[in-house]
């Protein structure tokens, strides 16, 4: 299990990538990268599902609103998954899913779909790798943050009502 | 607590009112819809602010006690300073503040707008539209001075937002218009004192496929190898539309509606929002309907999905503004 | 904040509120009553009291036509209907005539039936809600009545609890024939590119044409009801034909090619003030003829014939400004195709002093001679053998790429102007609605009838019914004109003095 550390790296910034890895394909990979003690960017925080086909499209949303930079799907190979279909349903959401986030202007390159069975753990670092490399050139999401900028404005009208109230002045009839 | 719920309804009658944000005037519409069941809800109750149908100013509601108003039922979204004030008066001055129809539940078809900036909207409408003409580039002002006269507009924001998006809502009654009956049994309930939990949506917490006099035919096993856009065929006015490959939001969408919207022989577009075991609707249906396509490589996938060129727009119809985005992520604060 | 501190200052801020306005001395109109949508207007006083200036502003805007950019063409006419919840089943027809267009795709001639028959009951319940509720009040119940009668209920009180019974009555079942094809009335879905999604079944005609029956009696009733009580009372006569009360403007509306009235099909008709031809050309050429101003005070635009250029809020034959909707429909047209209407539009004319009429009041003469044409349409229509064919729709085959779709909407001509990729995506969507073509005129009747009724200062409530009176003759759609969510905040009136402080404000919910 991979250790959950920050990057200390220089410029202050670093992508924050939510993984979701199936159990039995890409998570033992993860697990084989690190008892192999391969070195790989820690940007990333697993969370291991029973299978690739498990991911709720909402995960993958809600990652992203509460602060994710990208959000990594892992996934058995074609005809291997463990219970024969998921990993299709989840390539079927992801081709659709992908095409709406670029709607909403999210870039395609934050939302990944990689296909790593058990014996891959140095494709594990290397889509780790490759991933923070390509975000940290995109720069951060920040969904939450901007959510709350967004809502900045109504909050200047409740600080200005509440202002108002104090002086006894009448915005208007 | 619930004592004192109870006592109030034994109190000279409750007092109500309807109020109109951001809206179309469909809400309003329905309630004037039920008709002669209106009569039978005004004698109960005391309709203290109604603007589309009586006289009551501002004035009077400012000047009435806080929580005096029983329920206030709140329709359309909030766009600008001003929806929000009246939206903070009437949370204010009600005991109960209930979002009624689409708009203010979810934010509604307005709330679309919010993958546009509110400069693309301006420049659009006061310049690039091609009936405009306007070669000195004049834009609507929030303050503007004509020979020494001084007047106003208000300022529009930079995004549309559902009702408790501003203010504390304690029920949702869904619909784009919500149902008469829907509406009856909304208020019946309230005047009854029936109250369900605070944040309840007032209408069947399952999904349309319940009610659809389609059901029957709709497939176990759905597996689509295209989607039908509706104009693209002739449409079999009693097969399941999931059957005949045309998207329907039913499977992601409460029932309560009497699946109206299918009885005209169109599919259903989703207007009562989600059931409560759902974050975001759009996601949900996505995943169904995903899942269910039948090649398994990419191209051919996403063959079968370009019968889906718009899913913001077909699977957010009414929700985007409460979807977990909200908004396209890259346009301006302000 | 205990209960007995929150009520003293609750009072304290409505006295605050009386001694602001006092100090402040603004006359505002906000909101106005009985219409849809939001509106505001400015007036400023001169040195004598009268007015110099008057604003109609119209403060809201959604932008429509911007986000309907991505959207799949055939979903349009359920979003457009969005625009506006009193008069969806014009957006819906308007945007499904412009899918015709776009799809170059001709309905089949049943699916075209059911398409005009929805129409027609659509516009005769509208106008009938105008009729009764809206705008009529001021004259059944009489423009002097307390507020608190001048609604439904004061006419109910008028005219007789049966009455009432028999317009909530037809309404409903009207609703209900919308709702048969439509799925449902308010939004309704029926309407694709080629034709309509539901056919009538044979079994159920007998209904609708009893329906159709009793609605053409009702129509009549209620040109009956309005010359007994408006066209014999010399008072409501005086008000309809006062100067405060008339405009010298263009007219515009749909004809067929024997220029009769169609609300929903043909090409478009201008005349001039004098009633003479000025323009007739097929709906494609719109850009052609009209086009919009924008002023800096309204989020509404302003409407004027291109040809001419705009020339400022004036009228006459020097202006540029039309109207639109019931009255200028009447005067761009010769008549009417059925012949109790043809029968009332003579009769209208006669009565006001023949072509064309200016008085904005008989605004609400024509609309009841339409509702006599909506319903003989009906008639005509489920009388035809055709309506139960199975025939309604041609599957489009064509490459999208431009349309442009008109009809009558009950306050006016409606445009719906897409333009798409391939795939039918929307590139662009351009929406002229109704109310919107108005709009110049309105702003001036209401400056007139500020100008003719406020002077030396003075301003009293019944006053600014008497201007409501102007605005709401047009029976404005505001949400629709500003394709903007209406926040309901009704019309404010602000009345400034000539040094520019805000005089009086009245507000009318």
């Amino acid at each position: 299990m991979s250790e959950i550390t920050e990057n200390n790296v220089s410029t202050g910034w670093s992508p924050r990538i939510i993984a979701f890895f199936c159990n039995w394909c890409t998570y033992t990979a993860a697990d084989l990268a690190g008892v192999s003690r391969m070195k790989y960017a820690s940007n990333v925080r697993i969370i291991r599902v029973m299978c690739s086909g498990r991911i709720d499209p909402q995960f993958v949303l809600e990652a992203f609103a509460k602060g994710a930079d990208g959000v990594l799907v892992g996934g058995c190979h074609p005809n291997d998954c463990h219970y024969v279909e998921g990993n299709y349903k989840m390539l079927r959401r992801y081709r659709l899913l992908q095409r709406m986030l670029s709607d909403m202007g999210i870039e395609p390159e934050r939302f990944r779909l990689e296909w790593i069975s058990a014996a891959e753990g140095d494709k594990v670092k290397h889509v780790v790798n490759d991933m923070v490399e390509k975000l940290t050139k995109l720069g951060p999401l920040a969904l939450d943050q901007k959510q709350k900028d967004w809502d900045k404005e109504v909050q200047s009208l409740e600080d200005d009502v509440h202002a108002q109230q104090q002086e006894g002045a009448v915005a208007h009839a | 607590m619930l004592n004192n719920r109870k006592e109030r309804w034994h109190m000279p009658k409750p007092k109500v009112a309807f109020y109109w944000c951001a809206s179309c005037g469909g809400c309003e519409e329905t309630v004037v819809d039920l008709a002669e069941d209106i009569l039978g809800v005004v004698e109960k109750v005391d309709i203290v602010f109604w603007p589309v149908a009586m006289d009551f100013k501002y004035a009077d509601v400012r000047a009435m006690p806080d929580k005096s108003i029983t329920a206030s039922f709140v329709n359309g979204a909030i766009r600008s300073s001003e929806q929000e004030e009246m939206a903070r008066l009437l949370r204010q001055k009600s005991q109960f503040l209930i979002a009624y129809g689409s708009c203010a539940c979810t934010g509604g078809i307005p709330g679309l707008a919010n993958q546009f900036s509110r400069k693309q909207i301006l420049d659009f409408v006061y310049q690039g539209s091609p009936s405009t003409v306007n070669e000195s580039g004049t834009r609507p002002q929030t303050k503007f001075q004509d020979n020494g006269r001084q007047v106003y507009l208000p300022e529009f924001r930079n995004m549309v937002r559902a009702l408790d998006q501003v203010v504390e809502v304690d029920y949702y009654v869904p619909g784009c218009p919500p149902t008469p009956n829907i509406t009856k049994e909304a208020v019946g309930a309230l005047l009854a004192g029936r109250l369900p939990p605070k944040g309840s949506v007032l209408a069947p917490d399952i999904a349309l496929c319940d009610e659809c006099p389609r059901k029957d035919s709709k497939p176990t096993n759905v597996s689509f190898k295209e989607f039908v856009r509706p104009h693209q065929k002739i449409l079999d006015p009693s097969l399941c539309f999931l059957a005949q490959g045309v998207v329907c939001m039913g499977p992601s969408t409460r029932k309560g509606c009497t699946a109206q919207c299918p009885s005209g022989n169109m599919p259903c577009t989703g207007c009562f929002g989600p059931t409560s075991r759902v974050k975001d609707q759009g996601a949900k249906i996505l995943s169904s309907l995903c899942a269910n396509v039948e090649p398994k490589d990419e191209a051919s996938i996403d063959k079968v999905l370009e019968g889906i060129p718009d899913p913001i727009g077909t699977f957010y119809r009414y929700g985007l503004a409460k979807s977990l985005l909200r908004r396209k992520v890259n346009l301006p604060a302000s | 904040m205990n209960e007995q501190a929150k009520n003293v200052w609750n009072q304290a801020q409505a006295m605050a509120n009386a001694a602001y306005r006092a100090r402040r001395r603004n006359v505002t109109i906000d909101p106005i009553t009985r219409l849809e949508g939001h509106g505001k207007i400015d007036i400023f006083l001169n040195e004598q009291g009268g007015v110099e200036r008057a604003y109609f502003q119209v403060p809201e805007l959604r932008g429509f036509e911007v986000f309907s950019i991505g959207r799949p063409a055939e979903d349009m006419p359920q979003i457009t209907s969005r625009i506006c919840g009193v008069c969806p089943t014009a957006h819906h027809m308007a945007s499904a005539k412009c899918l015709d267009s776009l799809y170059g795709v001709q309905p089949p001639p049943a699916g075209r039936k059911i398409r005009e028959l929805v129409y027609s009951a659509f516009m005769f319940e509208d106008h009938a809600l105008h009729v009764y509720v809206l705008g009529g009040p001021d004259f059944i119940v009489g423009p002097e009545a307390p507020a608190a009668e001048r609604n439904i209920f004061g006419v109910i009180g008028k005219v007789g609890v049966d009455v009432g019974k028999k317009v909530i009555g037809m309404r409903r079942r009207l609703r209900e024939l919308i709702a048969y094809f439509g799925g449902k009335v308010v939004h309704p879905v029926m309407c694709l590119p080629g034709g309509v999604s539901k056919g009538l079944d044979p079994a159920d005609l007998p209904k609708f044409k009893q329906l159709a029956a009793d609605g053409l009696e009702f129509a009549q009733f209620t040109l009956q009801v309005f010359k007994d009580i408006v066209l014999k009372n010399p008072e409501y006569v005086k008000l309809i034909t006062s100067e405060a009360y008339t405009h010298k403007t263009y007219y515009m509306g749909l004809v067929d090619e024997n220029n009769k009235v169609n609300f929903y099909d043909g090409q478009l008709r201008v005349v001039d003030p004098n009633g003479k031809e000025f323009a007739k050309f097929p709906v494609e050429k719109y850009r052609d003829y009209v086009a919009e101003h924008v002023e800096p005070w309204s989020y509404m635009k302003f409407p004027y014939l291109k040809p001419l250029g705009w020339r400022g809020f004036e009228e006459g034959p020097d202006s540029s400004i039309y109207a639109v909707a019931p009255l200028a429909r009447l005067n761009a047209s010769d008549g009417f195709t059925t012949p109790l209407a043809q029968k009332a539009f003579e009769e209208y004319f006669a009565t006001l002093g023949g072509k064309p009429v200016h008085h904005t009041l008989a605004t609400h003469y024509a609309r009841v001679v339409e509702m006599i044409y909506a319903a003989e349409r009906m008639v005509e229509l489920l009388n035809d053998p055709e309506i139960t064919s199975k025939e309604i729709r041609t599957i489009p085959t064509k490459t999208p790429s431009v349309g442009i779709g008109v009809v009558e909407a009950p306050r006016g001509t409606l445009f719906h102007h897409y333009e798409t990729d391939e795939r039918g995506i929307i590139k662009m969507a351009n929406l002229i609605v109704a109310t919107v073509n108005n709009s110049a005129r309105i702003a001036m009747s209401v400056e007139r009838a500020a100008k003719g009724l406020i002077k030396n200062g003075e301003i009293s409530e019944g006053l600014l019914n008497k201007v409501e009176m102007a605005f709401r003759a047009y029976d404005p759609c505001l949400g629709c004109a500003t394709h903007s969510l209406p926040g309901h905040m009704p019309l404010v009136a602000n009345i400034y003095n000539h040094r520019g402080e805000l005089q009086r404000r009245l507000e009318q919910h």
